[in-house]
């Protein structure tokens, strides 16, 4: 009796304390909101600095970049059905949308790092002007976000194959996909600034 | 070959300093001493077990402690080779080359390696036994935060012996700080320093928000929280919000030094002025961050040496939070000479006299708590009765510096200079001090020796005056900060020799504070009660020090000073609250990645400051590593039987 009273005790206590984990993970996405906020001032305040190098509207190729956006856009959709099946209790669709969310994640990084790759063929490099340098960092910074969060999926899947859909597992998975959609609005902000306004 | 290793070493090591081949010889013989005394008695394993792997905030608090007052060592050197270097006109003591190193780290390591730590150090000790809790929110992250900031340190002092130290002042503004003007390493041991450390303030700063706002005992309103712990969620909130402006920024700095970008360059469209307006936007909450925790260790001092409720505690709270805000809004007031026009000047002049009315809120508020009070001077009420005339000299001589066109005026010099130690000695050093003081007790249940205390406290205090008082007038007299000499036709030197005394003065204040912690521990007057001064909040209901799962039971709280109540309750006759059967407890393990981890970050960090791929990659793996295994790992907890419980409160108290 005693047994079963302190074990129905520590399940208490395990909701509570994934409950404050997730509330951790909030706040630590406002300290990353102040972490690209600062990045965004300081592209703002270096973007006309070209020093005679190549200027936004003369680099950026749009169609390259909304491709990106629609691929990032879509994966977040993607992660949010992989909670919706985890709610339902459904582990397959659940690891089945996560594979198709890194996919599509992986996708986004593969053509960043393609046209970062042609920038500097063409001579605009981190070091070219004050505007590249705050270019590069900020879309850079974004781009590594995305990476670890791909490397943290991939290790959240093996879990998931091992151990299920239990208490920890769901709360990793809903971090996760906070993450996910905080990466996406960032992007957002991302293709106004740098690029809409850039090619304007 | 053994050309080529003599070539290398004599640029790997500092060399040339008599100063610093004493320090080599003394960092050796300290090394072999720890060694062999852990290897003699066979301490590896239980230092392993019993502090590097653990996740206790108790145990995590006193290791901080220890750190910081090994830092405040360091730092407070750094402070009197400048004085005597600046005792006597045309000295050459030290050269400009090795001034500029030691003002650098003199300041690095007193606000970051300090100052920071001995705060975390009291929010660790202090914050879970005050609101009736077990742990942290996030142990494991605790014990992180604390090897980041560990090795983060030790990667910083690493530069006095080898490599060199970073000398472009303690914010290393830029292009000075560039590779243009500072090519050597270090300035990257600066940079790797900071941000190794910085990432861990960060997640101390989530880990305190969180404990605060979801782990308070049950019945413990906002409202009803004890002050020190307001104090610590207001400055956790500040640190949420200026640190990642710390990391961003030191970062562009290190991809401008490492890859040739131009964000603060003079040359390719960067913008040197645009660091020191981030640093400062990160810069000047920091100061409120450290300063905000010693607001709440003297309310909680003056309240219980008062023996009365602390007067004002919603105005408390709000001059706690207004500051905290109002500290994102003042930081160009440290460049008001930049030119950024009247506008902008006039700006930031009026946030930043506004700050000084929720400060003399407080100075008031402490005033009216021992208005017909019973008042005691132990040494805690000492230094709290230090603190408040240096504290309103220091704000006063804020208000005077912030009035921009005369700060056309005092702007670097040792005006200034006086200000900022007034407020960050008479307000930070003293406040953390009252508090350890206060808390010893509590934390190794023995108390420290009154009379030494009072020696230090007198030494301290009268060695500040006599040290700072004589810079203001220094600065008004036209000496300015990060001279290393000056003439004799300056009329200078009298002001300066009596400077030089009152620092000494405290050196040996500091002298007495180690006398006192050895002669206490030597003659040990053990805290039997747990509640040695009669004190008001709840880590005083339980036995000092604390057990490892500090309660046994959750206490329940219905009012403010919840142990104060209590006593009074059961000096009128009331029966004691009964109190629930004990329950398992559950309690987070030990774990080793925390300390692995940090120390990968220093392979990583060592790496990048001399441009080492070989080694930074392996480094940063090992950082991934380790995260991905503490992910992987599910067996993170245990529970405490019944029976241990009932020992070990018998044990403590002789009764459960």
């Amino acid at each position: 009796m005693a047994h079963m009273g302190a074990h129905a005790h520590s399940h208490d206590e395990h909701h509570d304390l994934e409950s404050m984990r997730l509330m951790g993970f909030w706040i630590f996405l406002i300290t990353d909101c102040i972490l690209f906020g600062t990045l965004f001032a300081t592209y703002i305040v270096l973007h006309g600095n070209t020093a005679g190098g190549p200027t936004a509207s003369e680099l950026f190729e749009m169609p390259g970049v909304i491709a990106e956006t629609f691929i990032l856009l879509t994966s977040s959709f993607t992660s949010g059905l992989a909670v919706l099946s985890m709610n339902q209790g459904n582990r397959k669709g659940l690891i089945g949308w996560l594979v198709v969310t890194a996919l599509l994640g992986a996708s986004f990084i593969a053509l960043e790092l393609t046209e970062f790759v042609k920038l500097v063929h063409e001579g605009a490099t981190i070091s070219t002007s004050g505007f590249l340098s705050g270019f590069y960092v900020l879309v850079g910074t974004h781009g590594l976000h995305v990476s670890l969060g791909l490397v943290w999926m991939t290790a959240l899947m093996i879990q998931l194959g091992r151990r299920g859909i239990t208490n920890v597992t769901r709360r990793k998975v809903n971090v996760i996909s906070l993450y996910w959609h905080f990466l996406d609005v960032v992007w957002i902000f991302v293709f106004t600034i740098v690029y809409l306004m850039g090619v304007m | 070959m053994l050309d080529q290793i003599k070539e290398f070493a004599s640029g790997f090591f500092v060399t040339g300093d008599p100063l610093i081949y004493g320090a080599d010889v003394a960092i050796a013989m300290t090394m072999i001493a720890v060694v062999s005394v852990l290897t003699y008695f066979k301490k590896w394993t239980w230092l392993w077990r019993e502090w590097l792997t653990t996740v206790d905030h108790k145990r995590i608090g006193i290791m901080y402690v220890i750190a910081s007052l090994l830092m405040l060592f360091r730092g407070g050197v750094d402070a009197l080779l400048m004085r005597l270097q600046l005792a006597v006109p045309n000295n050459d003591f030290l050269t400009p080359e090795h001034y500029n190193a030691i003002f650098t780290t003199h300041g690095v390591i007193m606000i970051l390696f300090m100052a920071m730590p001995l705060m975390f150090g009291l929010f660790n000790l202090v914050v879970p036994l005050q609101i009736g809790a077990r742990d942290v929110a996030f142990p494991f992250l605790n014990s992180l935060s604390f090897w980041l900031f560990f090795f983060g340190a030790m990667l910083f002092n690493v530069s006095f012996v080898i490599g060199g130290s970073p000398d472009a002042g303690w914010l290393s503004y830029p292009p000075l700080s560039g590779k243009a003007f500072s090519p050597g390493v270090g300035q990257d041991f600066y940079i790797w320093g900071i941000q190794i450390s910085g990432i861990g303030s960060l997640a101390t700063g989530i880990n305190f928000v969180v404990t605060i706002l979801k782990m308070r005992a049950p019945g413990m309103k906002l409202f009803k929280m004890p002050m020190f712990t307001w104090s610590v969620l207001s400055s956790s909130l500040t640190i949420l919000l200026a640190f990642p402006i710390l990391t961003v920024t030191i970062a562009l700095l290190f991809i401008d030094r490492y890859f040739g970008a131009h964000f603060f360059t003079l040359d390719g469209g960067g913008n040197p002025m645009m660091y020191i307006n981030l640093i400062w936007m990160w810069g000047h909450p920091e100061v409120y961050i450290v300063v905000l925790p010693a607001f709440g260790i003297f309310s909680e001092i003056v309240a219980t040496f008062s023996r009365k409720r602390l007067f004002g505690y919603a105005s408390m709270v709000f001059a706690l939070m207004s500051i905290a805000v109002f500290s994102f809004t003042t930081w160009a007031h440290h460049f008001f000479t930049m030119g950024s026009g009247a506008d902008v000047n006039a700006f930031f002049a009026i946030t930043t006299m506004a700050i000084a009315i929720p400060t003399g809120v407080k100075v008031f508020n402490w005033l009216f708590t021992m208005y017909r009070g019973r008042i005691s001077f132990p040494t805690p009420m000492m230094w709290t009765m230090g603190f408040i005339p240096c504290f309103i000299v220091g704000g006063m001589t804020g208000v005077m510096l912030s009035v921009a066109p005369a700060d056309f005026q005092f702007h670097n010099s040792y005006f200034l200079i006086a200000h900022f130690h007034q407020v960050l000695i008479g307000g930070v050093a003293f406040g953390y001090f009252a508090g350890l003081y206060y808390w010893w007790p509590k934390v190794f249940g023995f108390k420290l020796n009154e009379k030494i205390g009072k020696w230090a406290f007198w030494l301290w205090n009268i060695g500040f005056y006599v040290c700072f008082m004589p810079q203001y007038a220094l600065g008004l007299m036209g000496m300015t900060r990060r001279m290393s000499t000056y003439g004799w036709d300056r009329g200078w030197w009298e002001l300066n020799l009596t400077s030089t005394i009152g620092g000494f003065l405290m050196g040996i204040g500091f002298l007495f504070q180690v006398w006192q912690i050895l002669h206490s521990i030597k003659f040990m007057e053990k805290d039997t009660t747990g509640d040695p001064w009669d004190a008001r909040t709840l880590e005083w209901s339980i036995p000092s020090p604390a057990p490892h799962y500090n309660f046994a039971t959750i206490p329940v709280v219905d009012s403010k000073d919840a142990w104060w109540e209590e006593k009074q309750r059961l000096v009128q006759g009331e029966a004691p609250k009964p109190k629930p059967p004990l329950e398992p407890i559950h309690m987070p393990k030990n774990s080793g990645i925390p300390f692995i981890m940090g120390f990968c970050w220093f392979v990583a960090g060592f790496g990048l400051v001399f441009d080492w791929l070989w080694m930074a990659i392996p480094g940063l793996l090992g950082v991934a590593g380790c995260m991905l295994a503490h992910s992987f790992n599910y067996n993170t907890d245990y529970y405490i039987p019944v029976d241990e419980i009932k020992a070990t409160e018998a044990a403590a108290r002789r009764s459960v």
